[in-house]
């Protein structure tokens, strides 16, 4: 167990035994998982070959390259710390995806600095914007211009990676007054035939910046139209939901769909609705990297849980 | 002896550094706009915007003043006014020339939002 500082699943001691006997490749393992098990085992009888394998990737959330206010004066500096990390991880990842909020400004210069410093962990990236990336004048050209190659829409897309379907959503575009995060009928649209056809057998991650679930509406830390997704992915056995904009860990398990928002390499941000406003947390210089953080996705062989780890940028 | 009263006064120190630090938050968000606009200002001020609902009559320039660490936009719902993105201490002005009732929210954060009644004469 490489755990450190965290355990991602609501009740450790389960997931931990799920996840020991998952690396021992025990094959009753899933049919206790999650209540799900009698439909997995048929789907797997029904489509053995699409059996994940087994291999990790990296979450990077909310880097606000070009943020320098109280909290943090140099967001550019505790980003390079935050790929540092990677390196020292114990098993290295295939891949990393940055949920969001690379640039504080979507300014050009925020944009290369941003692709300078995670170019240096030397692996592929996948994005998604935040609403920070989204100011320049052409609101999100900028952004597509850079990373939205092969992308539709606003800059949403799908990818498979070792027998598991990555879903990248945008959330931060065309926003309504008074509303959260939204993914507008179109991207649902593309959603629902994204995911037709395929095995509900097949472990499915969805990435998108802000929170997927209502985690505290005052602060508009939701999606408004996020249940229609949820209502596409839910004949999944395994789905995994990662996000950012909240700057803090928060999660929440819904069926077999698992929601977690990760820590920022920028600033902390107070817990919903503990203070006046989702603004930065100001924390003494000492106190700020343990409250920075990364998070490591393990997918084990078979369809279990995906077991998430979040590691501060103090360990 | 004097290894634990240094220990405690770094302490001290530290604690109060903290205080101080929210002290200065406090008294920036209280502090008056450093410049006289010409008209009605709405200060965002911890992701408010305030006063929520401003009257005014036709022809009065309203001035929007950032007063948050992270940018805001002002953009009317009718998209009939628009700021470019608004980072700390930044300012957007808008003149309404017509009678109405002007829903507006911060295109960033939506749940922010605002409105300005224009009257007549």
């Amino acid at each position: 167990m490489h755990d450190d500082d965290h355990q991602s699943h609501p009740d450790p001691s389960r997931r931990g035994l799920l996840k020991c006997m998952g690396w021992a490749g025990t094959g009753a393992l899933w049919t206790m998982s999650g209540g799900v098990g009698a439909a997995i085992s048929l789907d797997q009888a029904l489509a053995a070959p699409a059996r994940a394998q087994s291999f990790s990737f990296l979450q990077l959330s909310d880097s606000h390259v070009g943020f320098n206010k109280p909290a943090n004066p140099d967001a550019a500096a505790t980003y390079r710390e935050a790929v540092g990390k990677i390196a020292a991880l114990p098993v290295k990842p295939d891949f990393i995806i940055h949920t969001g909020d690379i640039t504080q400004l979507s300014k050009d210069q925020e944009f290369d600095d941003a692709e300078q410093i995670i170019k240096a962990a030397g692996l592929p990236v996948f994005h998604v914007p935040g609403e920070h990336d989204m100011l320049d004048e052409g609101q999100g050209k900028a952004y597509l211009a850079r990373f939205g190659k092969g992308t539709k829409g606003a800059g949403w897309y799908s990818f498979d990676h070792k027998g598991v379907h990555f879903v990248a959503l945008i959330n931060v575009a065309n926003l309504k007054p008074g509303g959260m995060g939204s993914l507008g009928g179109e991207q649902l649209e593309w959603l629902e035939r994204d995911l037709k056809g395929r095995p509900s057998s097949q472990p499915i991650v969805v990435f998108a910046h802000m929170p997927l679930w209502t985690v505290y509406a005052d602060w508009g830390w939701g999606t408004d139209d996020a249940p229609q997704a949820m209502a596409y992915l839910k004949r999944f056995g395994s789905v995994t939901v990662l996000n950012g904009h909240i700057h803090q860990i928060t999660q929440k398990v819904e069926g077999n769909i698992a929601f977690h928002t990760a820590r920022s390499t920028a600033f902390p941000q107070p817990v919903g609705g503990q203070g006046p406003s989702p603004g930065p947390l100001k924390v003494p210089a000492e106190q700020l990297h343990s409250m920075l953080g990364i998070t490591t996705a393990s997918i084990t062989r078979g369809h279990g849980p995906i077991a998430l780890t979040d590691r501060t940028l103090a360990t | 002896m004097n290894k634990t009263l240094l220990a405690g006064g770094l302490a001290l120190a530290l604690a109060l550094g903290v205080a101080d630090l929210r002290d200065l938050a406090a008294y920036a968000a209280q502090a008056p706009a450093p410049a006289a606009a010409a008209g009605p200002t709405v200060k965002i001020d911890n992701f408010v915007f305030g006063p929520e609902a401003l009257t005014v009559s036709v022809g009065t320039t309203v001035t929007w003043i950032n007063q948050d660490d992270i940018p805001h936009t002002v953009v009317a719902n009718d998209k009939s006014f628009k700021s470019k993105v608004l980072d700390s201490d930044e300012r957007f002005s808008f003149t309404f020339t017509r009678p109405g009732e002007y829903g507006y929210f911060c295109s960033l954060h939506p749940h922010m939002t605002g409105k300005v009644i224009v009257k007549a004469g």
